[in-house]
């Protein structure tokens, strides 16, 4: 458990408290990181998301990271099948999952085997102990049950009969043993909430509503959760439980959100803010599956879904919604960007407004379906034929996606542009607090069709690739405006009156005059958070290592030393100040989920003698690891 | 799962025809009024001139406004029509004009959305999208110019071509088996079939005027020559004595017959199919009546497979015209109802961003700056 003397990891000095610790039964703590782990079909997301959801209620920060096979259901009981949910949760504002579980649920041998080296000695380790019989030890290469054996003796185990305790408390129901076991998660569930003091009334309630036509499987996950929780308040195997009080977060009115929803979100408002419909057509891809589900339920805000035959007419059939006046949106992971690539191209010919929505995950290929990476920012930023840019925003955090959606749909409509926006997995799957916006707060995003022929030469012609004089953006002239129909495509277009040309200085003056139109939108300038002010050594990422990195920079001020933090919103254009910003440190590292792609456009932009640092394992950084990465870095040891 | 009854547009007798939301015009209109000021740059002899022509003679026909008109191509020569025309229009990527089509004729039910398509572009590089567009029968209309050849790389096979074809690419013949594209479509579901002949104005207009007026995928192949690298390729059916013997026009609620004196028919084979033979041999009444309107494709298809690679039978015209809700009909008719549902609940934006779970953050000491 994280008491007060272990805190100071994350916790900004002066957060870290000096209480004793109380001879009660009850400890305060700042911060908890859980980990239930169990089998694919054991329910551990589900767990793990009502949990987060009381933490939320409660009004803890949290951050979480959901793991998960690719796999539906891999063979039951083996280690390609462990799905895991890690929660971290505090009293104040934290910025990531947590490297190491400070308390580890443990469903059967395989998640056990596969999770028990993340736990620290001392750590608490919850087993249950019905599904550690010969055959699934074995089955995972256990030769001597550790239960045991010696081999958990660093822990402080308890030994729970889950699935027996279940069912017993399920007989009077009349339910098959198979099925009232099924509902050992909930009693997983019930005894960590009687650890941490939550209370029961918002899970019996979500319960009832989630089994709604089935109030008979209601009643019996809410039994076997209580049993749970009266497991915890009447034996005396567990001697502590353990507050964490709210966190004070900023005032405002809070919900528990995940990437993918807040980028679902984000669309959403987008569309209302410009007073555009929005057409998303889609194919299906994990890990970005979810905004298409939770699109597809607001048609009443004007929004289309279109599922289609692939990735491909996923993307035309929004670009054909944007020709008709639509915001036209895509959603998709890496492989189905690289099918998308030449419709991008024909967007960025058009200079049609576009929405592509990359949550990326592990590659070469199909990779890691179900893992994080962040290794399409060289695909977004280069991978079409020609020269075809498109802008780049990424989020930093799940909460993020909800400001990037909208960012990404204002440059879209203001510079009639496709946009891409680059989630992962863990900021898609990952939740957080959100501090709801007041939606009169959010910017007017809404675009003035063109209605009038605009030839300069007076003949009453309507020229579809006359710019706008500030953002270099071409008229958006809808299908249905009369006088102004007009002809586009993946010709090459001449400058203004927008006829084929081959003409060859129209060809260099029409590939510059798209470039200039993307450096030239107005991005935020990149801020650096130095609080000694004395630092020397700059850490600059994009994307989800923004809470990792947060987190080592901490750690390594918490020692005494100075580091800077940047983090990129926008990759391209990049901000105005980054040559400015990356010229005053003397040192600059840069870690990636990928082999380097920032720190090799830093480097050709500016000179710069970026340092990368990467990790490609599925996973998001460790704040630990980071904060070693850059001690050494302060210290003059840096990453080659 | 479980499925629910849709109250699906077109499902419940409403008979809703293709161009039936797009707004009219009370202004004549002639073939010039839909020419572009675009120089045509086809080859001297293209087909693509002639059907280039009946469209703009067509389309004054329809009495539509014409900024509500527009024609989405992919790549090929074909796909160089839009530029032609003085309608809106998108010149878009290789096989992907009914993709295209599709987002725009969802979202916008007041816009006629026509795709120019070839034999390549349709058929081998957008194969997916094309049967995809007919299973779904989105309301468009796509004119699909087979020429049994690819001309604008220069004279390659295409997935139309005869088995046997000396080209470019296949020096010592095709070994590459064809699709039959009317076949192609009536196996994917389409609703509307039709096939025409470039040099037949007359025909061809009318297949053109019902594909436009059926609510619904139109899907019209236009039989047209290459004259630079497939040249003459439908000749047997332009000149020449046998012509009469070939050609095999479909006219809705007759028996099919044909000939200089019709002395051909077509009758019920053995195998279950259709087949050619002499009326004085089987008589008036053995002859199939064709109805286009018939739900059941069996006998459409069979007439799609009577034209053979050697056009020994060709049959044109109207293969099918039957009714089936159209998925922008459906799609907006969800979008519609949610959105009432939506506007009696009240529901805004806020509340959607809000959700059922929040708690409040009050101000205290520590967070009040």
């Amino acid at each position: 458990m994280s008491t007060d003397t272990e805190v100071g990891a994350e916790l900004p000095d002066h957060l870290v408290a000096h209480g004793e610790l109380r001879q009660t039964e009850v400890r305060q703590t700042h911060r908890v990181v859980i980990r239930f782990a169990g089998d694919s079909g054991d329910g551990m997301q589900l767990t793990g998301d009502r949990f987060t959801s009381e933490a939320a209620a409660f009004g803890n920060d949290l951050a979480t990271l959901p793991n998960f096979p690719a796999e539906i259901r891999a063979p039951a009981g083996t280690l390609p099948g462990v799905s895991s949910f890690q929660l971290h949760f505090a009293d104040y504002d934290i910025l990531t999952p947590g490297d190491r579980p400070d308390v580890l649920v443990a469903m059967n041998p395989a998640a056990l085997k596969s999770n028990l080296e993340d736990l620290p000695h001392g750590g608490v380790l919850i087993v249950n102990t019905d599904e550690f019989t010969k055959r699934n030890l074995a089955k995972v290469g256990y030769e001597s049950n550790p239960l045991e054996d010696d081999s958990l003796a660093p822990y402080q185990v308890h030994q729970v009969a889950m699935a027996t305790l279940t069912r017993t408390a399920l007989e009077p129901t009349g339910m098959s043993k198979k099925d009232a076991e099924r509902a050992k998660n909930m009693f997983a569930l019930g005894l960590l909430s009687w650890m941490y003091h939550r209370g029961t009334e918002g899970t019996e309630q979500f319960l009832r509503e989630k089994f709604a036509k089935k109030p008979e499987l209601a009643e019996a996950n809410i039994l076997a959760f209580r049993t749970g929780w009266n497991y915890g308040e009447t034996t005396e195997s567990f001697a502590v439980t353990y507050e964490v009080a709210p966190a004070a977060l900023p005032t405002g009115t809070y919900r528990q959100i995940t990437g993918n929803l807040a980028l679902a979100y984000g669309v959403v408002a987008a569309g209302q803010l410009a007073k555009l419909p929005v057409f998303l057509g889609t194919y299906p891809i994990t890990p970005a599956s979810d905004v298409l589900h939770e699109l597809s339920k607001h048609k009443g805000m004007g929004v289309t879904t279109f599922q289609a035959e692939d990735e491909i007419a996923g993307i035309g059939a929004a670009l054909g919604a944007s020709f008709g006046g639509s915001l036209g949106v895509t959603s998709t992971s890496g492989p189905g960007v690289a099918l998308k690539s030449e419709t991008i191209g024909l967007a960025v010919a058009l200079e049609l407004p576009l929405l592509i929505l990359d949550v990326q995950r592990g590659g070469p290929s199909t990779g890691l379906p179900t893992k994080t990476e962040q290794a399409d920012l060289l695909q977004a930023m280069y991978g079409r034929n020609g020269e075809a840019p498109v802008p780049i925003i990424a989020p930093a955090s799940p909460s993020e996606c909800f400001d990037a959606a909208i960012q990404a749909a204002r440059i879209a409509l203001t510079y009639r542009t496709p946009v891409f926006l680059l989630s992962d997995g863990a900021i898609a799957n990952g939740s957080e607090p959100w501090n709801v916006p007041d939606v009169d707060t959010l910017p007017d995003l809404s675009v003035e069709f063109a209605t009038e022929p605009n030839a300069p030469d007076g003949s009453g012609e309507f020229w579809p690739y006359l710019r706008d004089a500030d953002t270099l953006a071409r008229p958006w002239a809808v299908p249905g405006t009369a006088g102004l129909e007009h002809r586009i495509g993946g010709l090459e277009k001449a400058d203004g009156r927008g006829s084929i040309s081959y003409d060859p200085d129209n060809h260099d003056r029409m590939v510059r005059l798209r470039q200039a139109k993307i450096d030239g939108i107005e991005v935020p300038d990149v801020t650096v958070e130095d609080p000694d002010g004395d630092a020397e050594v700059l850490v600059l990422g994009w994307g989800s290592t923004f809470g990792p990195i947060g987190a080592a920079c901490r750690r390594v001020r918490g020692a005494g030393l100075s580091v800077a933090q940047a983090h990129l919103r926008n990759l391209n254009p990049l901000p105005d100040n980054l040559g400015e910003v990356l010229g005053r440190y003397r040192r600059v590292v840069v870690p990636e989920m990928n082999l380097g792609q920032l720190a090799m456009l830093l480097r050709a932009k500016y000179l710069v003698d970026a340092r990368s640092y990467t990790k490609v394992a599925g996973l998001p950084f460790g704040a630990e690891e980071l904060a070693g990465v850059l001690t050494d870095a302060v210290k003059g040891d840096l990453p080659a | 799962m479980t499925t629910v009854d849709l109250p699906l547009p077109g499902s419940s007798g409403s008979k809703l025809g293709g161009l039936d939301l797009v707004p009219t015009t009370d202004e004549t209109q002639k073939a010039k009024d839909f020419t572009s000021d675009q120089e045509v740059r086809w080859c001297p002899g293209c087909g693509d001139y002639a059907v280039l022509a009946s469209v703009r003679s067509f389309l004054p026909e329809l009495g539509l406004k014409r900024e509500n008109i527009v024609f989405v191509s992919g790549i090929g020569c074909s796909s160089r029509f839009p530029y032609y025309l003085d309608t809106y229009g998108m010149h878009s990527i290789h096989g992907r004009a009914p993709a295209i089509a599709t987002g725009l004729a969802v979202t916008r039910p007041d816009l006629s959305v026509w795709v120019v398509t070839g034999d390549g572009d349709a058929l081998s590089i957008g194969g997916n999208h094309l049967i995809h567009a007919l299973r779904r029968n989105m309301n468009i209309t796509i004119l699909l110019f087979n020429n049994r050849i690819y001309g604008l790389t220069k004279g390659q096979y295409s997935p139309t071509s005869e088995v046997g074809k000396v080209t470019k690419s296949t020096p010592m013949g095709s070994v590459d088996a064809p699709f039959n594209p009317v076949s192609l479509a009536l196996g994917a579901e389409a609703t509307f079939v039709g096939r025409a002949l470039d040099s037949d104005r007359k025909g061809l207009t009318e297949v053109l005027r019902q594909a436009a007026a059926h609510r619904g995928a139109s899907l019209v192949e236009i039989f047209q020559d290459c004259p630079i690298f497939n040249d003459g390729s439908f000749d047997v059916l332009r000149k020449g004595d046998e012509v009469s013997q070939r050609l095999i026009p479909l006219v809705d609620g007759e028996p099919i017959r044909f000939g200089n004196d019709g002395e051909f028919g077509v009758v019920r084979a053995a195998s279950g199919g259709l087949e050619v033979r002499k009326v004085d041999e089987v008589g008036e009444d053995a002859l199939v009546v064709h109805r286009a309107d018939e739900q059941d494709p069996t006998q459409a298809f069979a007439l799609s497979r009577l034209s053979d690679q050697d056009l020994t039978h060709t049959v044109t015209g109207i293969f099918r015209n039957v009714e089936r809700p159209t998925y922008d009909d459906g799609a907006r008719a969800q979008v519609t109802a949610a959105t009432e549902q939506a506007q009696q609940r009240g529901d805004d934006l806020q509340a959607l961003l809000r959700g059922k779970d929040t708690w409040a953050v009050m101000p205290t000491p520590e967070n009040e700056q």
